[in-house]
């Protein structure tokens, strides 16, 4: 990765993960069950030199604006570090806690997704925007004011005096982000994290709060995490682009290296959802099949797997995917036909598992013979399925149909080119 | 101060004419309250004219006692004026106090969770459950034992009498401003411009004073009221059961009702039917108050208040870890 050694690095994430414990109903937690766990934010790494402006793109869930609260240490990690230097002092903010947490934050700030709801709807805008400089420096009376003033027009509401009585429910979508980014720059941070800050404002108005964005970066040499669904906007601003799902980064490179050069096939995939991109460069296979996965049960291997064009036999296959496999298949099937598969297997509750052997087994009025048959007939209809691949044996014994599903390749980032990417198909070349 | 005054400006048609009736009966009662020096002939607790002549006792209304003269010598006017002083006193006290105590608890509970809010839950859940007349009369036994014990005719200004009697009604109204004020808190902590004020790096005791405070209290206006109106008739009834403010501490409309019992058998209508009348308008001057802001405020409110609401049992509660 070709970087500029000259310029020294504001934030460095260190194998970051965020984990939140799904508490279980009463009664499983009675039964002494423990809760799923959600790896919202599972081993990232991330440099950003100061200046810089990194997109962090992915679908919703994918745990983008976890990440970026983690960097403000507004939820706790659960493990690695952020390392944060500013005037060549580190501080790991997943370390503070308290007093400390609390005063970091004059050089750490996050602009929200929502303006509406970023504003206290009983607060006027002054007070508001004033209010860092109250917590933390103490100021009021004419200083207060004078850099309250400053704020507003420094983010294009002029003149300052016309907003300042006013209750953010007086402001349109586009004036409160205004408001919600001057109160964000008031205390002269040096990272500001963006989640998604135009995702909820009218077209009309998102290049202009963009532009706003890049014109204060220049003008208060701020570093920029820019959260976005939306990689348009990211190539638009970012200087650098890392790819999330599931939690994890799967690639990460200059944004020029990205859109000319996307190799995940998940980026590849969100690339073609982009309607402007250049016909000629676009990949030739589907959007990604499927849904999201439960964020509580990720995938085995790569989680991009169930969903992937080009998935291979060590992404990861598991009894699940199979599930899905029958499950899509019934959707296509005569009724009658589905109904006697069915009665076969039943609701092959066996195969919700991510174990790497299965066994299925018949309902009383199917035979081992019959599923063998069901499945044999499954694998026929496609058996270019990459699934297939993952299997390395289907046998019919005495009990029922077992499976054995590969083992998986270690997915981690790798080197390609001038980007990371997580994929067994670039770790192989 | 302006989101608390806002349900008053915002009232329309019906509430509207609800709650200027309302304002005008307490109005009058106010009045009389603070005016009683000027407009009451003579002391609550005085039984005889300048001249000592004492007055004579049960004397029908007329020329010199307009309401009357009580079994107790008492003018029954003069009674009613200073029951007006006390009654706004003890309520307005009463009411203020579990408002301030309420709203701070609910608050710090919601915001807090964890043990805290479990075990106040807890507390008010039981103390909402308990009938509150008989919760009253508990806690004003265990204040007058205590107000004995410590002995004094004035404590903060106030006869020991009055202050048992205020603190007691202070203790049952505390759950229901806890209730609301907690239930609101409890989902505005999740609110974006909370975050948002984590983020600027405002403290709990900032987050909890500048930005929930005003955002959950919209319905404390209409509780207070309310409880106003309540908060009359238990004291009336604390009064009548001979456990209230006693008579010579000052006048309480409920204690003399209590004294006419006997009268009413004997055709003595006077001495019961003046500190009823008084009981039954105040009480209606703030519930009308209370009802019209409540039209106003929660307008779907009110017809749904008898309709249960059950919620779906929640499969997973998901916590930070
Ligand atoms: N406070 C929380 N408790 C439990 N799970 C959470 C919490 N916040 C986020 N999650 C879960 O973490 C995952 C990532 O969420 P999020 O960071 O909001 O993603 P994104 O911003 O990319 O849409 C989701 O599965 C979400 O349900
Ligand atoms: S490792 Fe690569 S090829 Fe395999 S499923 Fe993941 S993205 Fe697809
Ligand atoms: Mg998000």
């Amino acid at each position: 990765m070709p970087t500029k050694p000259d310029i020294p690095i504001a934030l460095d994430v260190q194998d970051l993960q965020v984990y939140f414990k799904l508490r279980g109903s009463g009664l499983s937690r009675l039964l002494g069950k423990e809760g799923g766990t959600v790896k919202a934010v599972d081993h990232v790494s991330l440099r950003l030199r100061r200046g810089e402006v990194l997109g962090l793109v992915g679908e919703s869930g994918s745990g983008k604006t976890t990440l970026g609260r983690a960097i403000l240490g507004l939820v706790p990690a659960t493990g690695g570090a952020i390392e944060h230097t500013s005037g060549g002092e580190s501080v790991d903010i997943s370390k503070l806690r308290g007093r400390a947490l609390r005063e970091h934050r004059t050089k750490v700030q996050m602009i929200f997704q929502d303006p509406h709801a970023a504003l206290n709807p009983a607060m006027t805008i002054a007070t508001q925007v004033g209010h860092p400089l109250v917590i933390h420096q103490k100021l009021r009376g004419a200083e207060l004011r004078e850099r309250v003033v400053a704020a507003l027009e420094s983010v294009g509401l002029a003149p300052a005096e016309q907003f300042m009585g006013k209750y953010p429910s007086d402001l349109s979508g586009g004036q409160k982000q205004r408001a919600v980014i001057a109160r964000s720059i008031i205390l002269n941070p040096d990272v500001l994290v963006a989640d998604e800050p135009v995702s909820m404002l009218d077209m009309s108005v998102r290049a202009k709060i963009l532009q706003l964005m890049l014109d204060l970066k220049h003008k208060l040499g701020l570093t920029y995490v820019y959260i976005t669904h939306d990689l348009a906007t990211a190539k638009f601003f970012c200087d650098r682009v890392a790819i999330m799902y599931l939690g994890k980064v799967v690639e990460i490179g200059p944004t020029d290296e990205i859109f000319a050069n996307p190799r995940h096939p998940y980026t590849q995939a969100l690339l073609k959802a982009i309607p402007d991109v250049d016909p000629a460069k676009q990949v030739p296979r589907d959007l990604p099949r499927g849904e999201i996965p439960d964020a509580a049960r990720p995938p085995r291997g790569c989680s991009f797997h169930p969903r992937c064009p080009l998935a291979r036999a060590e992404c990861g296959w598991e009894p699940r995917d199979l599930k899905a496999l029958v499950e899509e298949h019934w959707t296509r099937v005569p009724v009658d036909e589905y109904e006697h598969e069915h009665a076969v297997v039943g609701g092959l509750r066996e195969l919700n598992t991510d174990a790497k052997t299965v066994l299925v087994q018949p309902t009383r009025g199917g035979t081992v013979a019959e599923i063998f048959a069901m499945f044999t007939k499954i694998r026929d209809e496609n058996p270019d399925e990459p699934l297939w691949s993952g299997v390395t044996r289907i046998e019919q014994t005495p009990d029922g149909v077992a499976f054995d599903f590969a083992e998986p390749a270690e997915i981690a980032l790798h080197p390609a080119g001038s980007s990371e990417v997580a994929c067994v198909r670039v770790n192989a070349q | 101060m302006k989101s608390l005054l806002a349900p008053f400006r915002q009232t329309t048609g019906m509430a509207r004419w609800l709650l200027v009736t309302g304002v005008g009966i307490v109005f009058i009662f106010v009045l009389a309250a603070l005016l009683a020096p000027v407009i009451a002939p003579y002391r609550f607790d005085q039984m005889e004219d300048a001249d000592g002549q004492r007055f004579t006792k049960l004397s029908p209304p007329g020329p010199g006692h307009l309401l009357g003269v009580n079994d107790q010598f008492y003018d029954i006017f003069s009674r009613i004026v200073w029951g007006a002083q006390t009654a706004l006193t003890v309520v307005l006290l009463a009411v203020l106090l579990s408002l301030v105590i309420g709203v701070v608890l609910g608050l710090v509970s919601g915001y807090v969770g964890r043990w805290i809010d479990r075990v106040l839950v807890f507390i008010m859940d039981a103390m909402y459950a308990f009938p509150s007349l008989l919760l009253a009369i508990v806690f004003s036994f265990l204040l007058k034992g205590v107000f004995d014990s410590i002995g004094g005719t004035l404590l903060f200004g106030m006869r020991p009498g009055v202050l048992s009697a205020a603190l007691s009604l202070t203790v049952i109204y505390i759950p229901q401003y806890f209730r609301v004020v907690r239930n609101t808190t409890v989902s505005a902590r999740e609110a974006t411009y909370v975050e948002a004020a984590r983020a600027i790096g405002a403290s709990n005791v900032t987050i909890m004073s500048r930005y929930l405070f005003s955002n959950v209290i919209q319905s404390v206006p209409v509780i207070g009221t309310i409880n106003a109106a309540d908060a009359i008739s238990t004291l009336a009834a604390l009064g009548f059961l001979g456990l209230g403010i006693q008579p010579n501490e000052a006048s309480e409309w409920g204690y003399d009702l209590s004294r006419a019992l006997d009268d009413a058998a004997s055709g003595i209508w006077w001495t019961g039917m003046f500190p009823g009348i008084a009981i039954v308008l105040l009480v209606t001057g703030l519930t009308l108050i209370g009802e019209g802001l409540n039209e106003t405020i929660n307008p779907t409110l009110r017809k749904r208040r008898f309709a249960p609401i059950t919620l779906p049992p929640r499969a997973q509660e998901v916590v930070a870890k």
